[in-house]
């Protein structure tokens, strides 16, 4: 085999085995992880009808996405039913920070210029890592392409065009150069263009009326550039720059008699980041992160006028942040860590009697670790400092919390990889800009929303040698969190005004698995991975009327099943997903009811290589049977839709 | 790992799923009903109760409460009316009848229905835009749109017939003789809110003054006396809510009742008060009721529910007065997204039932012989 694989000079062949290489590492980190940990890496994400990271993690188990529909549409996500705030999203290692709504719209980061896409429950089990990769409830990593050369190539390209319907046009291009040995740099661009029109259809047995989206138009440009180096000790160092820039129309909620919109929305979304990492001394390590960020959104509503014309608010992030985390190895099996992290962020915004709200906000992290081959356990200590000041209205007390993570991984038997894994976390969630200084809404006595989580679970893989079957890997969590203060709005004085409080409580008891296996006759091999989430999300608020029931949006079943295989130049997959039914409201009554969705999507590509240059051609199709849903109720999805993708790479 | 086993695993899974996939048959919701204690036969028939539904959720809903059987009928206009795309709409904002027409201003939907007042069935729309209530003279149907005018419609060709400019934001109207008396609340400007009431003349259809009264204003309705009992929002912070009367003969304020309200409805000589205060201080609503004798327009102390229930409503909303018993109506909104409650008093403010309505039941309107 190894002369084989060097004598190997197709690029397509030695990707392939590139990916097995991968399937098998992240397997492994998969199993070993004291903390669910699910990976879609770049091959997998391929496979997938997916346009953006929203896309790809609907096929996450314990996941819901919150999916406004189409291209442009709001998509937030869920993890074990904590709510979106408790996520933590990181782009190459720092968080994509948000301090007006603490919501990431994963809508808005393509899939382009990524590498791998990976959801911890709870949070990484690494020690060396920023602070605040402490500080959630749970975490998506999303990791962007770093440059790869071949031998004697020092630099290659990559065009990709997309199109179908929505009006989609799609162009992007990469182009990566390797400078020294031991520096190279890449850049990326894309644009999105779409006019967001797709037909949906209400129907209950009597009427059934069928209508065009429309306002969901959407113009987007991204470019993406990046310094890699490596130094002559085996550090690391990278330096990113981000800007995003978009128009959109916002389709409103579709409600009877109301089928068009006017709103429209500005996104200018900027930031420059810059990690770097010693690896020097073999005993102690450290990694320095630093970031600005400069977010701005306007919101356009030509249907509210005011004295002053139409309502058009905009508002301005900064974000200042500074990390250095260090890792000591004190023996072969005990290491500490000790992470700090200092943020400052504000938000300016053209409202009457705005607040001007300016965040600063210290984390420190105290970690170690005992990690031998079969047993490891893990602990750590995190303090969050947070301090607000405010130009109008009252700032909300400064705040200090300390919380705990404790994770062990075990392997009862020696011969069977069949490891029992746990975990405890507490942490919580800072009350947002708009929860505290929202003009007549914000409440700025507000407290953080907590978060306990509790898990248990185990993960089993093995590799069979010379047999059809060649890998199965499973993963099974049974999982009980709770939230309490839950930040909730409550009306004051009428239906519009409404104020921020700390009242919700809720209890989550669920279990996730996921399946996967591979399989390979000959020149054909199948990949296959089924998830599925058992969910009861209570309201055990306090008196409350629907004390006992299940809260808004989350489905009691829910599950996703992708097949994808490759026989020599041809690829095809085929991905299920299932949502079950859920209400729109606290209340479990017939008019709140939301009916269960699932939507199967098939995909086809071809690749070849031909004068220097490999082609690889896909079309797919979403929601074959053209299912009409809503994942937010009265924000219709897509019924079915097609797209072709064309990318070719040379050098 | 026995490998035959393991396939029928994933296939015995894959089977799963699929049967787990089956959607129920997308039906018409059904109509719900309790029995509570009728009021026997009188001149009332019943009351229908809009439930308002919050804004975006297209759940604004009709109940009616039948006086002779003492059923109580949930969410009726769906299975009346099932071939209505996407239902009655969002935000029920106002309920009246005029003739045998029952008329429901939905204003999130921009349409005013026009239903059959016994069966609930739908005759006609209007389209207005940003519509908020409606009110009646001389075969016309008045209902103010958010867009600054008063809409005016024949009752019979379910037409526009013209346009009244007022204020900004118009919300309640009333009619006291061949006049029109329209709160403006300039809700769309916080920094400038409007502070009129606009006065139409009846016979021209044109706005002929404006009265100065307070900022945000929004309650309107006249007693028998030729006043007018309207209601300023204030500006939600240090400017509370606030109560005047105003003179239509001379169409001058007369008097300022300095009491915070949020809902009123007048019943002969009494005017019956919700007063939800915010404190900014406790986080909380500060609910309390009153009664204002409008004959000599004092205030008289002890509300009106005399029985302690008051300490069960979380949100008074809608209030209504029967026009023979004088029994009181009051709805509880609870936190706007979960279903409401209708309470029922009698004269002497002690309960006689309460009943689950829809989401945010607001407005009653008596439904006579």
């Amino acid at each position: 085999m190894p002369q084989k694989i060097q004598a190997q000079t197709d690029s397509l062949k030695a990707n392939e085995l590139n990916e097995v290489q991968i399937i098998q590492k992240r397997s492994q980190l998969q199993n070993v992880s004291p903390t669910p940990l699910q990976i879609l890496n770049g091959t997998a994400l391929k496979k997938l009808n997916a346009l953006s990271v929203a896309d790809a993690i609907r096929y996450f188990s314990g996941v819901q996405l919150k999916d406004y529909g189409g291209i442009g549409g709001l998509k937030t996500i869920n993890v074990r039913s904590m709510g979106s705030n408790h996520t933590a999203v990181f782009y190459d290692g720092i968080q994509l920070g948000n301090a007006q709504n603490g919501q990431v719209d994963l809508g808005k980061y393509s899939l382009d210029n990524l590498e791998e896409i990976s959801l911890y429950s709870g949070q990484k089990s690494e020690l060396l890592m920023p602070a605040k990769a402490f500080a959630s409830a749970s975490s998506l990593y999303l990791k962007s392409l770093t440059p790869t050369f071949q031998a004697n190539h020092n630099k290659n390209f990559r065009l990709s065009l997309k199109s179908g319907s929505f009006g989609l046009v799609n162009p992007s291009f990469t182009y990566n150069q390797r400078l020294t040995d031991r520096l190279s740099v890449s850049l990326n661009a894309e644009l999105i263009n779409a006019n967001g029109k797709y037909k949906y259809r209400y129907t209950n047995s009597v009427y059934d009326t069928t209508v065009v989206r429309h306002n969901g138009d959407i113009f987007a440009k991204r470019l993406e550039a990046g310094i890699f180096g490596t130094t002559a000790d085996s550090s690391q160092f990278q330096l990113r720059l981000y800007q995003y820039n978009s128009e959109r129309g916002l389709p409103g909620a579709i409600v009877a008699n109301k089928f068009d919109f006017l709103q429209r929305q500005w996104d200018d979304n900027f930031f420059v980041q810059s990690a770097y990492q010693s690896n020097k001394n073999r005993k102690f390590q450290f990694l320095v992160n630093g970031k600005y960020a400069y977010d701005f959104i306007r919101y356009l509503d030509p249907e509210r006028i005011s004295l002053y014309g139409a309502l058009d608010n905009r508002y301005a992030q900064q974000e200042f942040y500074l990390s250095v985390a260090s890792q000591y190895n004190l023996t072969k099996f005990w290491q500490v860590a000790l992470s700090a992290d200092y943020s400052n962020q504000k938000l300016d915004a053209n409202l009457e009697n705005f607040a001007f709200p300016k965040r600063q906000t210290a984390l420190i992290a105290l970690a170690t670790q005992f990690k031998w081959q079969r047993f490891s356990i893990q602990g750590n200590v995190l303090a969050t400092l947070v301090n607000d000041e405010v130009r109008n209205q009252i700032a909300a007390e400064g705040k200090t919390e300390y919380t705990p993570t404790l994770m062990a991984s075990w392997q009862p038997f020696t011969k069977s990889d069949f490891r029992l894994r746990a975990f405890y976390k507490s942490i919580f969630r800072m009350p947002t800009f708009n929860d505290l200084y929202y003009t007549l809404f914000g409440n700025s006595s507000l407290n953080p929303e907590y978060t306990k989580q509790y898990d248990f679970g185990f993960t089993y893989s093995r590799y069979f040698k010379a047999k059809k079957l060649t890998q199965l890997s499973m993963q099974t969590d049974f999982y009980y969190n709770t939230v309490r203060d839950k930040i909730i709005a409550i009306p004051t004085l009428s239906p519009f005004r409404w104020s921020m409080v700390n009242l919700g409580r809720v209890e989550i008891k669920g279990l996730e698995t996921n399946l996967q296996s591979i399989w390979n006759f000959n020149l054909l091999s199948i990949n296959t991975k089924f998830n599925y989430t058992y969910e009861k999300a209570i309201d055990i608020t306090q008196n409350s009327t629907v004390y006992g029931q299940q809260i808004p949006y989350i489905p009691v079943n829910s599950a996703s099943l992708t097949l994808a295989s490759d026989y020599l130049n041809f690829g095809f997959s085929y991905s299920y997903i299932y949502t079950g039914e859920r209400y729109s409201q606290k209340a479990n009554i017939p008019v709140n009811y939301v009916e269960p969705w699932y939507t199967h999507d098939i995909a086809i590509r071809y690749s070849f290589d031909h004068a220097k240059v490999s082609y690889s051609l896909s079309a797919e199709v979403s929601n074959i049977f053209n299912q009409y849903y809503d994942v937010v109720l009265n924000y219709p999805m897509p019924g079915r839709n097609f797209r072709i993708t064309l990318i070719t790479k040379f050098k | 790992m026995n490998k035959p086993l393991s396939i029928k695993v994933v296939i015995a899974i894959c089977l799963t799923t699929i049967l787990w996939s089956c959607r129920k048959d997308k039906n018409v919701i059904p109509e719900e009903q309790v029995q509570l204690p009728g009021q026997g036969i009188t001149a009332v028939n019943g009351i229908y109760v809009l439930n308002e539904g919050n804004y975006g959720s297209n759940k604004a809903s009709l109940d009616y409460y039948d006086y002779a059987t003492g059923l109580y009928r949930r969410n009726l206009y769906g299975p009346a009316n099932p071939g209505v795309t996407l239902g009655l709409g969002d935000v029920g904002n106002d309920i009246k009848i005029y003739g045998a027409k029952l008329y429901v201003v939905v204003n999130g939907s921009n349409k005013l229905e026009i239903l059959d007042v016994k069966t609930a069935k739908k005759l006609a729309q209007v389209d207005i835009a940003n519509c908020r209530y409606v009110t009646f003279y001389k075969n016309k149907a008045y209902v103010t749109s958010y867009d600054g005018y008063v809409g005016v419609i024949d009752t019979s060709s379910f037409k526009i017939d013209t346009k009244i400019t007022v204020g900004r934001q118009p919300e309640e109207m009333a009619v006291v003789g061949s006049k029109l008396y329209v709160a403006n609340s300039g809700g769309y400007t916080s920094s400038s809110y409007e502070r009129t009431i606009s006065v139409i003349d009846l016979a021209t259809n044109t706005e002929t003054k404006k009265i100065d009264v307070a900022i945000n204003l929004h309650r309107l309705k006249a007693d028998q006396y030729g006043d007018l009992y309207v209601t300023s929002r204030g500006d939600y912070g240090s400017i509370k809510s606030n109560l005047y009367l105003v003179d239509t003969k001379n169409d001058v304020v007369k008097k300022k009742f300095d009491i915070e309200v949020s809902n009123f409805t007048i019943n002969k000589d009494f005017a019956y008060i919700i007063s939800t205060a915010w404190s900014n201080a406790t986080m909380s609503s500060v609910i309390s009721y009153a009664k204002i004798n409008v004959k000599d327009e004092t205030i008289i102390p002890g509300g009106f529910i005399g029985d302690g229930t008051d300490k069960e409503i979380v949100m008074p909303y809608g209030i209504a007065v029967d026009p023979i018993s004088s029994a009181i109506y009051l709805t509880d909104a609870k936190d706007y997204v979960t279903p409401g409650m209708l309470y029922c008093f009698d004269k002497d403010g002690k309960k006689k039932f309460s009943v689950t309505t829809g989401d945010i039941p607001a407005h009653l309107v008596f439904y006579t012989k």
